[in-house]
C-alpha cells in the first residue's frame, strides 16, 4: 500500500516526479501528521510557498516517498511542530519567509518565535509577495530555572575558524542542563535568489548552499531538475558524479576525524588526517579542475570529463590512503586517553535518531539504518557494491567509527568506479522549453553528513519558479541539544565537531 | 603511534616552498595601509577569521593553511581566538544582514593598528548572493577593507600569496 493510500487527498499533482504529490485538506494533513507521530513515516522535508505548505514523507520500510500539500487559503495551516517536534525549525522558517501561520489547539500552542528573521532584513516575510510587517521583539530563549544555574552565551562569532551561530548554555557548575541553539546568521536568501533563475544560475547557488557539500547539492539539484524534465544524464556522467561525491565524502571525513581528535587535544591525528585531506583535494583538482569540485555537476550531466591524468592521480591517492589510513585507525583505537574523551560522550538516543529521521553518521551511529545511496539506490549506486556501517552506541566514538568505516567504503567505491568507467557522453541536452506548464521534481543525494533533499518547480521556459534545498543538518542540530545534556561544557566542542552540522546549509 | 611518529621524523618535510607574494595585492595595499601603523608591527601577524555568511567553502581553504603542506605559522602568521588579540580580520561571505552587526562589533573590538582582508568572491561584492534582501554585499560596505583575495573559494596558495604580500608590505615599511 502506498503512502497516499492511507492519507485522504483531494487531488494528485500529475507533473510531480518521480514520487507522487497530492493536495490534502485538513483531514489528510492531520492523517499525515498522525503517521509521523506514530513513527510509521519519517519527515523528509517541510517547506512553504506564499499560499501552500508541503511535507515530504518517507516510508522507511518500502523506501517510498510522497509529498502532501496543504493550501493555506486562510493564511494558516495546521501546525505540524506542535505534534511532531522534528518539524519545529522548518515550521518557524516557513512562517519567517512566507508568512502562513501555524495553528493548533490552545494546549498545543505553536512556537512562533522567529528563527531566521533577526529583524535585520528591512522587511518581514520576504518571500510572501506582500508587504506585511511583524513586531520586532527581542529573542526569548526558553527558560531553565534553579538556584545554582547560570547561563553561558556563545557566538555568533566563535573562537575557531567556523561558521556563525548562537549557543545558549544553561549550566549547573560544569554540567550542561540545557543547550538552546539560535541560528539564521548565515541566511543569504538562497530560495529567493533561486526564484526566476536559469537552471545554470540556480545550479551555481545549489553548489554554494553548503560549500563542504557542493558536489552533493549539485548532484541532488541536477537529479531534481532531470526528474522534473523527465530526462536522464548519460551513464558516464552518473559515474563521474558518484566519483566526485565519494571524493568529497573522503575529504570531509578525513578532515573531521582529525578535527574531532584535535578537540580532544590529540593533535597528531589532526596533522596526519590533514595531510590525507589535502591529498584528496589535490587529486580532485587534478581530476576535475577545482579542489571542491564546484560547478562540475549540472542538470543533464557534467560540464567536463575527468582529466587525462586524473585517473592516475586518483589511483595514487587510493594507494596512499590504503597505506596510511589503517595505521591512523589503529592509532585512534589504541590511544586510551583519546577514547576516554570520546566513549560515552554526547550520546544521541536511538529513539531520537529515528523520530527526527537523522541522516548521515549522526543517525547511523544511533542505529538508524538509512543511507540515500542504499535505501533509494539512485544511479549509479544501484550498480555499485558497498556496505552501510550502522552502530548503536550513539556517542562521539560511534560517530567517529561510522566515519572511519565510510572512508574505507568510499575508497572501495572510487576504485570500482575507476575500474568500470566506460566511454560515453557527458551531457544530455535539455529541452529548450516544455510548453505544458510547470513541472516539478524532487531528489535526494547522500552528502557526507547525510541526505540532501532538493525540490523544485520549473516554469515552461525552464526557469526555477520555486526551489527548496533541505540539508541533513535540520534534523541533526536539534539532537545536539539533547546529546550535550548532562555532559560538561568543555566537551561541547568535541560533541559539536562529531556532528559537524552545516550552518549555511540550514540557514539558507 | 611510535611508527607514525618515527616515520614523520625520518621522512622529509611535506611543507612546500613559499609562493611569491601577490603583486596585485601589494599594489592594492600600497594605496591603503597606514604607514605610521605599520611601523609598530614586526614580521608577525595575528589573524582572526570572521565568517560573515559564507557557504563555508572559504573556511575549508583557510583551514588548509594550517596543514603540513602550507604550514602558515612558519611565516609568523597565526590564527587567534579573539579579535582582541588580532592584527588582521580575515572576513568571508557576502555579509548577511544577520551578521552585519556582529562584524561591526568584531571590527570595533580589534585594537589598532588593524587590517581587514576580504576573502572570496562573495566578500568582494556579494558574489552570486548580491542583490538578496538578506545580504549587504561586499565586506567594504560594512568595514574598511585593505586587501581582497578573490576566488570561489581562493586556493590555499592564493590565500598565502595575499597574506604574504600583507606581511611583506607591513615589514617593508618598518
Amino acid at each position: 500500500m502506498g503512502i497516499l493510500d492511507s492519507i485522504p487527498h483531494v487531488q494528485a499533482v500529475v507533473s510531480h516526479r518521480p514520487s507522487p504529490r497530492a493536495v490534502v485538506t485538513e483531514v489528510g494533513w492531520q492523517a499525515a501528521i498522525d503517521r509521523l507521530v506514530e513513527g510509521s513515516l519519517t519527515l523528509l522535508g517541510f517547506w512553504g510557498e506564499p499560499a501552500a505548505v508541503h511535507m515530504a514523507l518517507l516510508d522507511g520500510g518500502s523506501a517510498e516517498i510522497a509529498v502532501v500539500t496543504y493550501a493555506c487559503t486562510a493564511g494558516t495551516f495546521p501546525s505540524v511542530a506542535s505534534r511532531h517536534a522534528p518539524a519545529l525549525r522548518l515550521e518557524r522558517t516557513i512562517h519567517d519567509l512566507f508568512g502562513p501561520v501555524p495553528t493548533a489547539a490552545d494546549d498545543l500552542r505553536p512556537d512562533l518565535r522567529q528563527w531566521l528573521d533577526h529583524h535585520a532584513w528591512g522587511k518581514s516575510y520576504p518571500l510572501s509577495g506582500r508587504n506585511a510587517s511583524r513586531d520586532a521583539r527581542p529573542y526569548q530563549f526558553l527558560p531553565a530555572e534553579g538556584e545554582a544555574l547560570h547561563q553561558v552565551a556563545v557566538g555568533p562569532v566563535h573562537a575557531g575558524i567556523i561558521e556563525p551561530g548562537h549557543f545558549r548554555f544553561t549550566a549547573n557548575g560544569e554540567h550542561v542542563v540545557r543547550l538552546e541553539q539560535w541560528f539564521g546568521y548565515t541566511h543569504k536568501g538562497i530560495e529567493s535568489l533561486m526564484q526566476g533563475a536559469s537552471l545554470g544560475a540556480a545550479a551555481k547557488l545549489a553548489n554554494r548552499t553548503s560549500g563542504d557539500s557542493a558536489v552533493a547539492y549539485a548532484f541532488a539539484f541536477a537529479r531534481a531538475a532531470e526528474a522534473a524534465l523527465d530526462v536522464e544524464a548519460p551513464q558516464r556522467a552518473t559515474w563521474l558524479r558518484a566519483l566526485m561525491a565519494e571524493l568529497e565524502r573522503l575529504a570531509n571525513h578525513l578532515g573531521d576525524i582529525g578535527a574531532i581528535c584535535n578537540d580532544a587535544s590529540f593533535a597528531l591525528m589532526h596533522a596526519q588526517t590533514g595531510i590525507l585531506r589535502e591529498r584528496c583535494l589535490r587529486a580532485a583538482d587534478v581530476a576535475f579542475g577545482h579542489r571542491l569540485m564546484m560547478d562540475v555537476i549540472v542538470p543533464g550531466g557534467v560540464t567536463r570529463d575527468i582529466a587525462p591524468d586524473g585517473v592516475s592521480a586518483l589511483r595514487a591517492l587510493l594507494a596512499e590512503l590504503r597505506k596510511v589510513f589503517p595505521r591512523l585507525v589503529e592509532l585512534y583505537d589504541n590511544t586510551a586517553s583519546l577514547q576516554d574523551r570520546t566513549v560515552t560522550t554526547g550520546i544521541v538516543k536511538a529513539e531520537y535518531a529515528r523520530q527526527f529521521g537523522a541522516g548521515g553518521y549522526v543517525g547511523r551511529a544511533s542505529g538508524r539504518n538509512f543511507d540515500a545511496r542504499r535505501t533509494l539506490a539512485y544511479a549509479p549506486y544501484d550498480r555499485l557494491s558497498f556496505e552501510v556501517p550502522v552502530l548503536d552506541a550513539g556517542d562521539v566514538n560511534a560517530r567517529v567509527w561510522v566515519r572511519i568505516r565510510e572512508v574505507e567504503q568510499s575508497v572501495e567505491l572510487i576504485e570500482q568506479i575507476l575500474d568500470r568507467l566506460g566511454p560515453g557522453g557527458l551531457e544530455t541536452a535539455l529541452p529548450p522549453g516544455i510548453g505544458r506548464g510547470a513541472c516539478e521534481g524532487m531528489a535526494l543525494a547522500e552528502a557526507f553528513r547525510g541526505d540532501v533533499l532538493v525540490w523544485l518547480r520549473l516554469d515552461d521556459e525552464l526557469r526555477v519558479e520555486r526551489c527548496h534545498l533541505r540539508d541533513a543538518s535540520w534534523f541533526q542540530w536539534p539532537l545536539l541539544e539533547t546529546a550535550i545534556e548532562g555532559n560538561i561544557i568543555a566537551d561541547f566542542p568535541l560533541c559539536n565537531k562529531s556532528f559537524n552540522c552545516s550552518y549555511s546549509g540550514a540557514d539558507l | 603511534m611510535r611508527k607514525t611518529l618515527l616515520e614523520s621524523l625520518t621522512h622529509g618535510s611535506l611543507t612546500e616552498p613559499a609562493p611569491a607574494p601577490d603583486q596585485a595585492a601589494l599594489a592594492e595595499l600600497a594605496t591603503k595601509v597606514n604607514r605610521a601603523a605599520e611601523a609598530r608591527l614586526g614580521r608577525s601577524l595575528a589573524i582572526r577569521e570572521v565568517d560573515a555568511g559564507s557557504c563555508n567553502g572559504c573556511e575549508l581553504e583557510i583551514h588548509a593553511l594550517s596543514n603540513a603542506f602550507y604550514d602558515i605559522e612558519r611565516f609568523g602568521l597565526r590564527f587567534v581566538a579573539s579579535p582582541r588579540h588580532a592584527d588582521v580580520l580575515l572576513v568571508t561571505g557576502p555579509v548577511t544582514k544577520n551578521m552585519q552587526q556582529a562584524l561591526e562589533r568584531t571590527y570595533n573590538a580589534t585594537p589598532d593598528p588593524k587590517w581587514v582582508v576580504a576573502v572570496g568572491g562573495c566578500a568582494v561584492d556579494g558574489g552570486i548572493f548580491r542583490g538578496s534582501y538578506a545580504c549587504v554585499g561586499g565586506v567594504s560596505e560594512t568595514v574598511p577593507v585593505d586587501l581582497h583575495i578573490k576566488g570561489c573559494p581562493p586556493s590555499p596558495v592564493d590565500l598565502l600569496k595575499g597574506l604574504l604580500a600583507l606581511l611583506e608590505h607591513v615589514s617593508a615599511k618598518r
